[in-house]
């Protein structure tokens, strides 16, 4: 339509003023008024106007200096096609920590690497993830590596010490590479291409964790010095002897993965694994055996023999009901059963190949014509290597990603002759133990800057390729080495893939490999004979002389810290241990009954004496501990360069011998109480449930019996009769969630305790570490936490009835107890007792079911975490970003560099308010956007949370229970209906996370 | 007035006439500070003054100063709250319902005990601030108009009703007092010159003792008393509400609110006899707070120790007899747990040592009177601290079991109250008369009741 209306600009225009018109086409149609205003005519500005001028002038920019800080965002100037604001990308990569192998996807956002998945194309990991797999991201920013070459401690440029380098090389007349086990192909063709250069160059590898026992044994039972491919899935009834295989024990992750499959129940699997474990201390495989017995360390030997005995139809010399119990089992799973030994004694690894050859799981279970490559180490020919050095008879050695003064017994003696020597060359990412003793100190990239490979196993590949160029400067090792090799193409991503072209692909496209992580090639058909051709009676012979002596004790490692290689990661330093807790600190962990005999309290400062080496530590009372033995950790007292606290915890490594292979098992230990006493920093310190029905939990016989008779199932008597909790509402209507409605189901049965997701979480939601005091304060911030519970031998006299009963009995843990873990979370309940408390309403529900926090609302009264059943609310008590001074620990947070692994979609939180988990919503909003624009409803697997992403046994299932066709929806409706159940049903809170009570497959 | 009977014993002693009832409560006022009162004032400035240290570094660095963690989000911050709103009821009930029941031996004390009510609400204020996290937004706990559209307070939370009820109580109890005082501030002003006069004229508000002025005194007086006695049950209630009408065993109790108003009276009352037998002492008024007066007071304690003791057996009672295991444990271990001392103190200092106020000798004694009102404010301390503090320190999930430990900050804020209360209360002492002398005028003997008991 046509506007017919005329708009004036004024009266002037309706009145045709001629004064206007005069002016009205021009475009400033009034004057300008600064000259009109100006005294006399002609004049531009006068004295007052230009005072004023001057003022304002200053004026504006001394404000404009205080409001603007200088921002150090840097846009691109030619964006990558890839790289999209707001949009993460993934890439397939390859963890490789010395032998420990993980194939994963790594997130990263503008990029930088953020947070690292599972990448469930591995037929290897399959997905899962590890606490140490997760922390690494971490690792990448952390300022304190060494950001330039040295040379003596000293910044120099790369040229000048590669010419310096290559010089002193082309003089050296016995050239030594010590690494860990190297489990690149890639690599060890360089380090080929470096001994032609140098041929008098001999590579050494040994293990922090030595697995040479087992390699040796199999050495001289099939003639090949390898580890055999493990299957904990196959298995009907496993026996472990101080294996700790879903912990620590040469690829748990993988093990994690077989031995839960081993484990769920559903509506058409009825049946479970069995696992026995004879150990010494209570490791995370020990919590969750069926059947545990303590023994001692020493005795490890014995109980295997005994097992060989039994299964072959001798008598044992031990008389243990478990063992007995062990050998009818394995005996009755003949070929569906499998014995793993822990044990670095090859006498011992001999005897345990026999019984699983005894069994016929060769084949099955054990596959040793599919070797796995896992660790490599020889500890004869480090041992070699360290009389070598002492006698001088070398003159440069390279240690290729190798701390062997901190994590080799014989370390000191390293130490001191490192000295005298031509030329020493370390990798290492930091100033540590062995580089501060180097000449040079020519750093290695961080893996996630690093092109690479890793074979894990016979027939795997896999890929590992940088997701961001070297944050400081560092040079990949390989392309150190072929440098000096004096390689024409010293490019190692180049190098990389022509050897994958030449030896691996046959023909397969290599960008399909790097962007899958993983290649699979077809199995040889080399076989190895099954027959052992190792002398039995001399292992025998042997294992019966040890003797038990003394106290004894135990060298292990810990689930988040290994070895130490990652000690400088302060997430992994505030990971919870799985068993005691603690963080921050190694500790001595004596049984109850030594403790009280000899008058130590937890976090007595006691001196352990091994092997004429002593070290001080405090104590921990450790439930499960075996009697007459003490356990201790490796992997703390590392040097971590470039923190106020450079080392944490003591190390362990000097007290055990390498006499031979290296044994982590000390006989004749002494304990000295110092009379100091250093508080251990847990985050759970109360052991025992008190017969509380928070954990359900059953044996696999009861369950199939009568599947309801476990479970606590409150009802509420009401005028109308008894109703279960969830029938009474003092509401006349329940908010609908029309849409979706998250929740959870984890199966207790499939949750082995390892807090993978725990780290996941902390990477994914920017949770902050607050280091040991504040730890000691109780106050980690952690949004998922796996409670641990160790069984009492008291009870109530009736479930619940405290009076009565003995309750101070209940808080006592059992000596050998049965162990419960539980992912604790926010429970997001739909009647959330935190959400009316709120007085400002800071923390409220979603329509799909969330229980949200608004930060910015929350002003801090603390009320709902009070209020909160499960205590699972986190406060902020302090400021913990930007405050480097109160929390130097926090380096996510507090380092210029650290900042980067932050998830630039979730909130940083501000000093006082509250916190909690959120179920990853910036995930489910992601997830339902993407959905959005594809104009498809949310695909159930197309979110997943942080915690259940990481778990390496698919404990926690998460999902929309509004789609009847989601996982979590059958796992608890359908599959294991019978199991599930909500914590604390009772307070009819009406969790969104539910939990599959926990089987257990013996008889107690 | 009210005609009393003759044969009561007065309730002013001496024979005080209404001239020497202005000379003795005016004396203070008027005259140099004693030195018993310089020395009072250093000390309480002193406390102050440190607390007031405590108090900013909490503000400038955070909660974590505190002992507080994730288990317990509340312990002495909110034992302090709850301590001090308990110690502000004793003002109230002796103003309001006691003058609706025509009570005159009130008239002594009701000043004071009005002061320090308020005086103890603004301490109790001053946690309110001091626990948040986020002190600067405490606005937002008002429902205020904001930028925000509907964003309101949550009014399901009881924390939001303790706003309105402190609020209300401190408004009304500031007013009620401050009406009490115009008439002898007028007082003071006759007698005053100069700048004095001129402070005091303005606080009087222009009062010029006219029957009108003593007519609306009264009626105002009235008012404000129907208005403050439902107070008086009320705040403690709702305060009483922050823990009723949680889930955690040991605070959901429904026996909270009359359980919390006895002993918020039992504290008060020790608390003003405390502070009035310092006084009575100091500024020599003892023949406006008798015996007689202590004695009434101390039968109002046993009263109502009891009443709290008879609540704390219920409580076991009910947690036995519920069959609930939660609250059963909870407490099974208040009374032997880790914190049974705090249990045992409680129960000691508030209910069995109450009882031996059953005894003349006791209650009529000054010295022993004023050691009990001492230990009864000590065991209304650790009743809070034992509901706070144990209640959360063991509740539902045993992972999360903890222990508080206190710090210097948490000792430094609850000094920094104690600094703000007694200098306040000082200057109060100094400055105002501590004594209502227009209503003790009312009731000491007139010259004409002495001829007719010829």
């Amino acid at each position: 339509m046509e506007n017919k209306k005329t708009y004036w600009r004024g009266v002037e225009e309706l009145t045709k003023d001629p004064e206007f018109l005069k002016h009205a086409y021009s475009e400033f149609p009034e004057f300008v008024p600064v000259k009109e205003q100006s005294g006399s005519e002609g004049e531009g500005t006068n004295r007052r106007d230009f005072l004023k001028l001057l003022g304002f002038g200053i004026g504006a920019v001394s404000l404009a200096a205080c409001e603007a800080p200088v921002k150090k965002a840097i846009p691109y100037l030619d964006k990558p096609e890839e790289v999209e604001p707001g949009i993460a990308n993934y890439y397939a990569s390859t963890f490789v920590d010395g032998g420990d192998y993980c194939s994963i996807l790594v997130k990263t956002r503008e990029g930088r690497p953020i947070k690292i998945e599972g990448n469930k194309l591995s037929p290897v990991s399959a997905g899962g993830t590890s606490a140490r797999v997760q922390a690494s991201v971490l690792s990448l920013y952390d300022s304190g590596r060494t950001q330039s070459f040295l040379k003596a401690g000293a910044t120099i440029t790369k040229e000048k010490a590669d010419a310096e380098i290559i010089a002193a090389l082309a003089g050296a007349s016995q050239i030594r590479i010590v690494s860990q086990t190297i489990l690149s192909p890639s690599t060890k063709a360089v380090i080929a291409q470096f001994k032609e250069k140098y041929p008098s160059t001999v590579h050494i590898q040994y293990d922090p964790s030595s697995a040479s026992g087992i390699l040796d044994a199999n050495k001289q039972s099939f003639g090949k010095r390898v580890l055999p491919s493990y299957d904990f899935s196959k298995a009907k009834t496993i026996v472990s002897i101080g294996a700790d295989f879903l912990g620590t024990w040469i690829s748990p992750v993988e093990f994690s993965k077989q031995f839960a499959a081993g484990r769920k129940l559903n509506k058409s699997k009825k049946e479970m694994s069995r696992l026995y474990a004879f150990e010494s201390n209570l490791s995370l495989t020990g919590s969750n055996a069926d059947y545990r017995e303590p023994v001692l360390p020493s005795q490890e030997g014995l109980v295997a023999l005994s097992l060989l005995k039994l299964v072959s139809g001798g008598t044992s010399s031990i008389k243990s009901a478990k063992l007995k119990k062990a050998s009818d089992d394995l005996l009755a799973n003949k070929g569906a059963s499998l014995v793993v030994a822990g044990s670095n004694d090859v006498n011992v690894q001999i005897i345990v190949n026999e019984i699983n050859k005894v069994l016929g799981n060769y084949g099955t279970t054990v596959d040793i014509n599919t070797p796995s490559y896992y660790r490599q180490g020889d500890d004869a020919e480090m041992n070699k290597f360290v009389d070598e050095l002492k006698a001088k008879s070398i003159d440069a050695v390279l240690f290729l990603n190798a701390n062997p003064v901190y994590d080799h017994p014989r370390g000191a003696e390293i130490k001191q002759a490192l000295g005298g020597l031509k030329l020493s060359v370390s990798f290492n990412d930091r100033k540590d133990e062995t580089s501060e003793l180097c000449t040079y100190l020519t750093p290695d990239n961080h893996y996630l800057e690093s092109w690479g490979d890793a074979m894990p196993k016979k027939g795997q590949w896999s890929l590992i390729q940088p997701t961001i160029n070297a944050v400081y400067g560092t040079r990949q090792a390989q392309e150190s080495l072929l440098i000096w090799a004096g390689a024409s193409n010293t490019n190692f991503g180049d190098f990389v893939a022509s050897y994958w072209n030449a030896n691996v692909l046959s023909g397969a496209s290599f960008n399909k490999a790097l962007h899958d992580g993983v290649f699979s090639s077809a199995s040889s058909s080399e076989e190895t004979s099954e027959s052992s051709t190792a002398d039995i009676s001399a292992a025998e012979a042997a294992v019966l002389a040890v003797k038990a002596g003394g106290l004894e004790a135990k060298l292990y490692e810990k689930v988040g810290m290994g070895w130490g290689s990652q000690a400088g990661n302060p997430w992994l330093q505030e990971f919870p241990d799985p068993i005691s807790k603690a963080t921050w600190d190694n500790y001595v962990a004596v049984p109850a009954s030594y403790a009280s005999a000899n008058g130590l309290k937890q976090g007595s400062v006691v001196t352990v004496k091994a092997n004429g080496k002593e070290i001080s530590l405090p104590v921990l009372i450790q439930p499960g501990q075996a009697a007459n033995s003490v356990s201790i950790a490796l992997g703390y007292g590392r040097k971590i360069s470039g923190r106020p606290k450079e080392v944490i915890g003591v190390n362990a490594f000097a007290l055990a011998s390498a006499t031979g292979s290296v044994s982590y098992n000390l006989t004749n230990v002494t304990i000295t109480p110092t009379g100091e006493f250093r508080e251990i920093a847990q985050t759970q310190t109360h052991d025992t449930i008190m017969d509380r029905p928070v954990v359900q939990e059953t044996t696999l016989a009861q369950f199939l019996k009568d599947p309801m008779k476990h479970r606590f199932q409150p009802m509420i008597t009401t005028p109308d009769g008894k109703k279960k909790p969830h029938e009474v509402s003092l509401w006349v209507k329940e908010h609908e969630k029309p849409n979706h409605l998250w929740q959870m189901a984890i199966d207790l049965n499939s949750c082995i305790g390892c807090g993978a997701c725990v780290i996941s979480c902390q990477a994914e939601n920017n949770v902050p570490v607050v280091g040991r005091d504040e730890v000691i304060r109780r106050r980690e911030m952690h949004w998922i936490r796996i409670d641990r519970y160790y069984s009492s031998d008291a009870e109530t006299k009736e479930e619940g009835k405290y009076f009565g009963s003995n309750y101070d009995a209940l808080e006592v843990a059992s000596d050998n107890p049965q162990v419960v873990f539980m992912p604790m979370l926010c429970q997001h309940c739909n009647h959330a007792p935190c959400e009316t408390v709120c007085p400002v309403a800071a923390t409220t529900h979603s329509s799909e079911g969330l229980n949200q926090m608004a930060y910015n609302r929350c002003f801090g009264t603390r009320y709902c975490a009070n209020n909160c059943p499960y205590k699972v609310r986190r406060f902020n008590w302090f400021k913990y970003f930007d405050n480097e001074e109160r929390f130097p620990e926090n380096i996510s947070m507090n380092t210029e560099m650290g900042r980067m692994v932050l998830n630039p979609d979730v909130t940083v939180r501000s000093r006082g308010v509250m916190e909690k988990c959120s179920m990853c919503v910036q995930r489910i909003q992601e997830g339902k956007l993407a959905a959005k624009k594809a104009k498809t409803a949310v695909k159930d697997g197309a979110i997943n949370v942080a915690c259940a992403t990481a778990c390496p046994t698919d404990a926690i299932v998460f999902g929309d229970v509004n789609d009847q066709e989601s996982r979590v929806y059958k796992e608890k409706m359908v599959e294991n209906k019978e199991r599930a159940y909500a914590v604390l049903e009772e307070l009819n809170v009406q969790p969104n996370i539910h939990y599959l009570s926990k089987i257990r497959n013996n008889e107690a | 007035m009210q005609v009393t009977s003759s044969v009561r014993a007065p309730l002013v002693t001496g024979g005080k006439k209404a001239k020497d009832v202005t000379q003795d409560i005016c004396r203070q006022v008027e005259g140099a500070p004693t030195r018993a009162w310089v020395v009072g004032m250093i000390i309480s400035l002193i406390t102050l003054g440190f607390g007031a240290f405590c108090l900013g570094s909490l503000w400038w660095e955070g909660l974590g100063l505190w002992g507080l963690n994730k288990t317990i989000g509340w312990s002495w911050d909110i034992t302090n709250f709850v301590w001090w709103v308990g110690i502000g009821h004793a003002g109230t009930l002796i103003s309001a319902i006691l003058l609706l029941f025509r009570q005159k031996w009130r008239t002594s004390i009701n000043r004071a005990a009005e002061a320090m009510t308020i005086f103890a609400v603004l301490c109790a204020a001053t946690f309110i601030l001091a626990h948040m996290g986020r002190p600067w937004l405490a606005h937002w706990a008002l429902p205020l108009p904001n930028t925000y559209g509907s964003l309101w307070v949550n009014f399901n939370s009881a924390l939001v009703w303790d706003v309105f009820a402190i609020s209300t109580y401190l408004t009304v109890s500031l007013v009620f007092w401050y009406v009490g005082l115009i008439p002898d501030f007028a007082t003071i002003r006759e007698r005053a010159k100069g700048t004095r006069r001129f402070v005091y004229g303005m606080l009087s508000f222009g009062w010029t003792g006219s029957a009108k002025d003593w007519s609306r005194y009264e009626a105002v007086s009235l008012v404000l008393a129907g208005l403050s006695t439902p107070l008086v049950l009320s705040v403690h209630t709702i305060v009483s509400m922050d823990f009723a009408t949680s889930i955690i065993p040991g605070w959901h109790t429904t026996i909270f609110p009359p359980y919390f108003v006895a002993g918020a009276i039992f504290s008060g009352f020790a608390m003003v006899l405390t502070l009035m037998l310092i006084t009575r002492v100091v500024f020599k008024l003892e023949d406006y707070i008798t015996i007689a007066h202590i004695e009434s007071m101390n039968k109002i304690i046993v009263l109502t120790g009891s009443i709290v003791g008879v609540a704390y057996i219920t409580e076991f009672f009910i947690a036995a007899y519920s069959g609930v295991p939660y609250e059963q444990y909870a407490f099974i271990n208040r009374a032997f747990g880790p914190y049974w001392w705090a249990y045992a103190s409680m129960m000691t200092c508030n209910v069995i040592s109450p009882q031996l106020f059953w005894i003349k000798k006791v209650r009529t004694s000054i010295v022993w009177t004023f050691i009990l009102s001492i230990i009864v404010n000590i065991g209304m301390w650790f009743e809070r601290f034992v509901i706070i503090c144990t209640s959360l320190h063991r509740d539902f999930i045993p992972s999360s079991w903890a222990m508080f430990y206190p710090t210097m900050y948490d000792v430094g804020v609850y000094l920094f109250t104690f600094g703000f209360f007694f200098t306040c209360f000082l200057l109060f002492a100094k400055y105002f008369p501590v004594i209502n002398m227009a209503e003790v005028k009312a009731i000491i003997k007139s010259s004409s009741e002495n001829k007719k008991s010829h």
